[in-house]
């Protein structure tokens, strides 16, 4: 091994690892090596689609028939299909964590939080790799809506909007879980509640039906909701007719905000983990 | 920038680690009590002790895992608190858990490694080959990890820590679990890494062989303090003939190798204390 002595090349690579090119490279070759991983195992990929397609299927089905939603003139599988896309991204997301505390108990974290990458592009890479995982798993959504009949957006724009939304709020949701992951840092306890969160994530927002048939408190937490963002740009950009109740902009900014307040947050957590 | 250039911001001609009152507490434990170290350069350092004598957090702490509760710690020249970067640069570690991802390639977990540390990528390529060939996985580069034995994960996890050249090299219970002739493997690979480098290397052991094999000098801690240090030689020297390091520990800290630790701890105390009996 030519390598490596001491005082030579190492510390010189190491000491110009210091800008935003780096802070990027550390972001993908996180962000990669969970890809590799999730490439060679589709499997799970399946798996987590079949209980989006059963909301539409059984659920979606049934309350169409009712016709009691008032939906502002779309059809009510038209309605809800963004709220399940966003729901399917929600219940993967949310047990994301999960795989930090199993990093933290095989000793895969130490290791990675000894380097000099920064903290926030190890958080920000694990998030990034979510949400290419989510958009996977949306392309199987979507595939599903076109069979059902969804009257979807034809011009692709929109769907370069879909493509980003769901990455996003891929992000947001992972990121938000490995939040929860760093504070109770153990697997039952951290399965415990990601039960108790997905729940009233996904009932307090518009996914399923509008906001405005709430209760009053509830639609306080409902507006604080960022899955409730996620679902109203999505239900814009990807439903034929539909109309954006806060704007595309203010959904998208919501999403790009609590991202990088939820990034901010790990990155200090992170490195509690590992004690 | 001449990359063999001293660091100005380094101290330079230190030992490469040194402690001042290095002191960790958890709740009313202390688990390490006012260490002071001083570990020359070039030299194979074994930090021996029971379970709970607090040689892992000495470690994390050396490694920036961990801020101390007091005192302070300087590793290649730099300060652990108030330069945990230029440390992180500097060091390498093997943690004593599983660190390989097991769902890579042996490649693929030298690739991230590379990139973390910012190794450019047309050296990273030549160095991954060059190191996996040097651990003796010159033909399984291209194996998931899963499929590895456990001395194959060891020492692909050496080959990781020591990727970007670090000055020095922290191995936690480096070949606990692996079965005798993997362990050979493992200390053939480490003394001849260190012939070839100068790294120099902290490792915490419980296994007395391994001590005497491998390090120039041991110190054994016992409830967070340094009880004796040397050279195992003039340890053995004092005990008289026939002694091995067993005895020394013995004749220091009284031979419970039993003492503190949670679950995890005495499921590896069992191991352990099957090996050395």
């Amino acid at each position: 091994m030519t390598s490596p002595g001491r005082g030579g090349p190492p510390s010189a690579w190491a000491d110009a690892a210091t800008g935003l090119g780096d802070f990027a490279r550390q972001v993908l070759a996180v962000a990669g090596s969970e890809l590799h991983k999730l490439g060679r195992d589709p499997t799970e990929l399946l798996t987590r689609s079949v209980q989006p397609i059963l909301w539409l299927l059984v659920f979606g089905q049934v309350f169409g028939r009712t016709h009691a939603i008032p939906t502002g003139g779309l059809g009510y599988l038209d309605f809800m299909a963004p709220g399940v896309l966003a729901q399917s991204i929600l219940f993967t997301s949310i047990f994301f964590g999960i795989a930090i505390i199993w990093e933290r108990d095989l000793g895969i974290l130490q290791k990675t939080l000894v380097s000099p990458a920064y903290r926030s592009a190890l958080v920000l890479g694990k998030g990034l790799s979510a949400g290419v995982r989510a958009l996977a798993q949306s392309a199987l959504v979507v595939v599903v809506t076109l069979v059902l009949g969804i009257r979807l957006r034809a011009h692709p724009a929109y769907w370069v909007g879909v493509v980003l939304a769901v990455a996003v709020g891929a992000a947001v949701f992972s990121t938000f879980s490995l939040v929860v992951a760093c504070v109770v840092k153990t697997r039952e306890r951290f399965m415990g509640i990601g039960q108790v969160l997905t729940m009233p994530l996904f009932f307090a927002s518009n996914a399923i039906y509008p906001i405005d048939l709430m209760p009053g408190w509830l639609q306080v937490v409902a507006r604080l909701n960022p899955l409730t963002y996620l679902v109203d740009g999505l239900r814009y950009l990807m439903v034929e007719g539909a109309a954006s109740a806060f704007g595309l902009g203010v959904d998208l900014a919501v999403q790009v905000l609590v991202l990088a307040l939820l990034v901010a947050v790990a990155a200090r957590l992170y490195p509690t983990v590992a004690v | 920038m001449d990359p063999r250039a001293p660091d100005p911001a380094a101290e330079p001609q230190a030992a490469a680690i040194s402690t001042r009152g290095l002191t960790r507490r958890f709740g009313p434990l202390v688990a390490v009590d006012g260490l002071d170290l001083e570990i020359a350069r070039g030299t194979i350092f074994g930090l021996l002790g029971a379970n709970g004598a607090g040689k892992s957090t000495t470690i994390k702490m050396l490694t920036t895992l961990l801020p101390p509760s007091s005192g302070a710690a300087r590793v290649a020249g730099f300060d652990v608190v108030r330069q945990a970067r230029q440390v992180r640069r500097r060091v390498g570690y093997v943690p004593q858990l599983l660190s390989a991802d097991s769902a890579l390639t042996g490649r693929e977990n030298l690739l991230l490694s590379a990139r973390l540390y910012g190794i450019p990528r047309g050296d990273a390529g030549r160095l991954i080959e060059e190191s996996l060939r040097f651990m003796g996985l010159g033909d399984e580069g291209g194996v998931l990890v899963r499929k590895y034995s456990g001395g194959m994960i060891r020492r692909l996890e050496i080959a990781q820590a020591l990727l970007h050249g670090p000055d020095v090299l922290f191995l936690d219970e480096p070949t606990i679990g692996l079965d005798p002739l993997a362990r050979q493997a493992v200390w053939d690979r480490l003394l001849d890494m260190r012939a070839r480098t100068g790294t120099t290397v902290l490792l915490t052991t419980h296994d007395m062989e391994e001590a005497e094999a491998l390090c120039q000098t041991v110190a054994i801690m016992h409830r967070g303090r340094i009880a004796v240090e040397g050279a195992p030689a003039a340890l053995l020297a004092e005990i008289g003939p026939g002694a091995s390091l067993s005895d020394v520990f013995a004749r220091h800290i009284g031979g419970s190798l039993d003492e503190g630790g949670g679950y995890r701890d005495v499921a590896r105390t069992r191991r352990t204390a099957k090996r050395l009996g």
